[in-house]
């Protein structure tokens, strides 16, 4: 058996350098923290794809089935023999699968920081927080218990509240970094209140035995019965609250938008590529238990995916800000993979749903990142983030623009580029499903295309803005991982997921279904030629098309005053009737109470000094007494 | 014995008498005096329950150095005529209220309590016998006591002398602590 | 009997404000304990003398603390110029 227990050190190396780069960052000079953060990276990496070539490649299978591994298990704490939480490393397809998504996003973001951060002050803050980030994303990827995996999960929050508030002297940045940390946290709520169901019934906290479909979880799958669910279609539905929290679903999606005050990277790295995809990475652990024995809650997952990725889609067509589109877009494309998960069986064809969710999200990794950090060597040049300031850029920034060109035809699904396979398999899984929803997400496939190639032309075709001074291309830290990530895009495509990734482990067969595949491919193109005719030149018909769709566009443009909606239900309603009442309690009573000890206690005192009073015959008389009570005392006691 | 419980009562209401007295007199000599009889009386009481050195003892102790001492005292702190105030109502109250309730209380306990009183002849208690118990170690040895006793009575006599000196070194101490 | 004395002695500690006649009601006390050790000594252990040492042993006692209370009396009253007992309670709050 080959020996993975090295796989502990995929997590800990950027820890170490988090700790180093924490304590002692501001000590070093900032091109060597940089160098120091990026080098762990990229040992990390190398050693994740070592590990993934000897997991698929070279451990022999059981049954045709890829094994689940336990490179690392200890027991951390122990409060009773049943009862104990581990850490520990698992190798599973999807957990090595993350493990390079993470690990090459993660390492691509490290060197374009060295270029985009370079001069700020902070820097070597940065690069400590990445490192304590892609610590905490490992972490979880690798979780070999669910409340490993619920630690890990927090520490991504914390992580991704430091590095959205990294500019903390901006009002709007730490606005933004606290609401992304309030409303995740909130949804994290019910992740544990899903795993403390979860484990009282199945006794355990571990996956293995969790996920085994043999095993007690699963078989013992509706359980007592509470308001017409069962306790464990309950349990699941909490846990994946806390995905629909982290992985900015509807209704927790408010902080994804905002979260964009981040640096760019972080954007890149955090929120497109890796922490959103937490939320459809726990539903893909625990899916044996999701298919088999709470298939309502699966349903759920369904909905809730593509209402979001439609809601994203419409939002995304109206937004200016190059960052928003892309956070939408994010939504958007993160819903598609919810939903893939949904309409997902297990074991063989029918698990195509799980196969090409976990396809998507790679294939999404990817292409969102370049985009993300695309965006940023954009808004490098021109120092805005607005559609509105930028405009034929293609004459200045030639890297950029070819690069940003191809992960928009990827996510357009335009063959031969990757997202047309992953996006295709997605498409597939749900026509068998349901046609309903194959409808709805065909038309988010078109919007995609549409409201992608609008951000595209826009800022590269377009008018011919004048700018302050000529924008210059990125430098080269900036354009490799650019680069690099394009290919990637290009070519991950032809990757075999169906050999390597499935629900139940073992390979099966696909191929591609033209009935599905011709009709995405069409309504891609039209969205393209959509978007070329209204935004190749500056023309007034999106002015136009704004005003037909007056009522629509108006509410789009708001994000459908959600956000407003949540500040009234805070405000009036949550602070007033529960957190103001709550408020006063405990600052009359709780503290009231306090008080009133320390002065009693004071006034007591007061009054009975008296009793040192220095006379001998008061001390004399209160000690005779005393010992006579207590004579008495004996006597009639005892008799 | 019916001479001996006469006798015993004679002393016991004369002790009584007198101490009331003591504790009563509004005149601090008079009070002195009365302790005198008190001790007196009590030695009395000694002497009819057969310990004549203990008897003595206490006369000349007692009665011949305390008393004395204490008259001495009264004249060195007071006037003779200055009559002690009347004390307050409460304090007087209360204590004679705790004075009584102890009283009635170990009377009870005492009265409760069957002594059997020996009725053997009292063993006659010669000087020599005394004085060898006082210095011999063994079961009816006393030389431990004795000794820590002589030890307290030097102690005491140093202690008086160094309270009682006018200004000393006591003084001159305080001094050199407020030029510090 | 011993114990009424013994009780008028503390009756007597208590209401006195003459530091002396506290001094006097406190020999009344020690003098109640003689009279009981011996009574219990000649009556109950005849064999035995312990009782009788003991009282003489209080009655050394019972000088040498009186010796010292003097002193301190004497003292106090060139302090002060008054050995009333309320008014020596600089040992107070």
């Amino acid at each position: 058996m080959i020996n993975f227990a090295y796989t502990v050190w995929i997590p800990l190396i950027p820890f170490l350098m988090f700790i180093i780069l924490g304590l002692g960052g501001h000590k070093l000079k900032p091109k060597l923290s940089g160098l120091l953060g990026t080098t762990g990276l990229g040992i990390i990496t190398i050693l994740s794809y070592i590990t993934a070539y000897k997991y698929f490649f070279a451990t022999p299978k059981i049954d045709e089935t890829f094994r689940t591994l336990l490179a690392f298990n200890t027991t951390w704490l122990r409060f009773t023999d049943e009862l104990h939480i581990d850490m520990g490393v698992l190798l599973d397809p999807i957990s090595v699968m993350m493990l390079i998504v993470v690990t090459t996003v993660s390492f691509m973001v490290h060197i374009y920081s060295i270029g985009y951060m370079h001069g700020q002050k902070g820097y070597e803050r940065f690069f400590a927080f990445l490192s304590l980030f892609t610590f905490s994303m490992l972490g979880l990827v690798v979780a070999t218990n669910i409340f490993q995996m619920y630690i890990f999960w927090e520490l991504v929050g914390i992580s991704s509240f430091l590095l959205i508030g990294f500019y903390y002297t901006k009002p709007s940045a730490v606005a933004a970094s606290k609401k992304a940390f309030i409303v995740t946290r909130f949804a994290d709520m019910g992740f544990l209140i899903g795993i403390l169901i979860l484990s009282f019934n199945t006794k355990t906290f571990d996956f293995i035995s969790l996920t085994d479909p043999n095993g007690l979880a699963i078989t013992k799958g509706s359980g007592v019965a509470f308001m017409g669910l069962s306790v464990m279609t309950w349990s699941m539905i909490f846990v994946f609250m806390g995905g629909v929290g982290k992985s900015a679903m509807f209704p927790f999606h408010i902080w994804l938008p905002d979260a964009m005050e981040g640096p760019t990277p972080v954007s890149a790295l955090i929120h497109a590529a890796t922490m959103v995809v937490a939320g459809v990475y726990l539903v893909a652990r625990m899916f044996p238990i999701y298919a088999f024995s709470t298939p309502a809650a699966l349903e759920i997952v369904t909905y809730v995916g593509a209402f979001s990725s439609l809601f994203a889609a419409i939002i995304a067509c109206t937004q200016t800000d190059i960052k928003r589109v892309l956070a939408y877009s994010t939504m958007s494309q993160i819903g598609y993979m919810m939903l893939a998960l949904g309409v997902s069986g297990y074991g063989g064809h029918e698990g195509l749903g799980f196969m090409a969710s976990m396809f998507h999200l790679f294939t999404h990794a990817l292409f969102k990142s370049l985009l993300f950090l695309g965006a940023g060597a954009i808004i490098h040049a021109v120092h805005s983030n607005y559609m509105t300031d930028m405009g034929g850029l293609r004459k200045y920034l030639p890297i950029t623009h070819i690069t940003f060109l191809v992960a928009c035809l990827t996510i357009a699904g335009i063959p031969p580029f990757s997202g047309f396979f992953s996006k295709d398999e997605i498409l597939a899984a749900a026509f068998h499903h349901n046609k309903l929803l194959f409808a709805v997400e065909w038309a988010v496939a078109g919007l995609t295309a549409f409201y992608m190639f609008r951000l595209y032309f826009s800022i590269f075709w377009g008018k011919d803005t004048q700018y302050h001074h000529t924008p210059k291309e990125a430098p080269y830290t900036m354009t490799i991982p650019l680069i690099i990530l394009a290919t990637g895009s290009l070519f991950s495509g032809f990757i075999p997921f169906n050999e390597l990734i499935t629900s139940n482990g073992k390979p099966f067969e696909t191929e591609i279904e033209w009935i599905v595949a011709i009709p995405s491919v069409i309504i891609g193109i039209f969205g393209i030629a959509v978007a070329w005719v209204m935004y190749r030149k500056t023309t007034d018909l999106p002015a136009r098309a704004a005003s037909f769709f007056n009522f629509l566009y108006k509410w789009a443009y708001n994000k459908f005053y959600i956000d407003e909606l949540y500040i009234f239900i805070t405000k009036k309603i949550i602070f007033r009737y529960i957190a103001s009442p709550v408020a006063w309690f405990d600052r009359h009573i709780i503290d009231g109470t306090m008080n009133s000890i320390a002065t009693v206690t004071q006034v007591v005192s007061f009054r009975i000094r008296k009793f040192q009073s220095g006379q001998l015959q008061k001390y004399a008389f209160v000690f005779i007494s005393g010992a006579l009570l207590l004579v008495i005392l004996l006597i009639y006691l005892w008799r | 014995m019916a001479a001996n419980q006469l006798m015993f009562i004679l002393f016991s209401i004369i002790i009584v008498t007198f101490s009331i007295l003591t504790v009563t007199s509004r005149k601090i000599l008079r009070a002195a005096v009365y302790l005198l009889f008190v001790l007196v009386s009590t030695s009395g009481l000694y002497f009819m329950l057969n310990y004549q050195f203990l008897a003595a003892v206490q006369l000349t102790l007692y009665a011949g150095g305390i008393v004395v001492l204490i008259i001495f005292s009264i004249l060195l702190t007071s006037h003779i005529s200055q009559k002690t105030e009347p004390v307050g109502w409460k304090k007087s109250v209360f204590s004679a209220l705790a004075a009584i309730a102890g009283a009635v209380l170990a009377i009870i306990t005492i009265l409760d309590f069957n002594f059997s009183a020996t009725l053997e002849a009292a063993q006659e208690v010669s000087m020599k016998v005394i004085g060898r118990s006082l210095l011999s170690t063994g079961e009816d040895g006393f030389v431990l006591p004795f000794e820590v006793i002589s030890i307290l009575l030097i102690a005491a006599m140093v202690g008086a002398i160094v309270i009682a000196k006018k200004g000393g070194p006591v003084k001159s101490d305080s001094s050199t602590l407020n030029h510090q | 009997m011993s114990t009424l004395m013994f009780f008028i002695g503390v009756y007597g500690f208590l209401t006195r404000r003459n530091l002396i006649t506290i001094l006097m009601s406190v020999e009344l006390i020690l003098n109640s304990v003689n009279i009981n050790f011996l009574a219990f000594n000649r009556y109950l252990f005849p064999h035995k003398l312990d009782g009788m040492f003991f009282s003489l042993f209080i009655i050394a006692v019972a000088a040498a603390e009186a010796a010292v209370a003097i002193a301190i009396i004497i003292n106090i009253y060139r302090r002060f110029s008054t050995i009333n007992v309320e008014d020596v309670n600089e040992m107070k709050y």
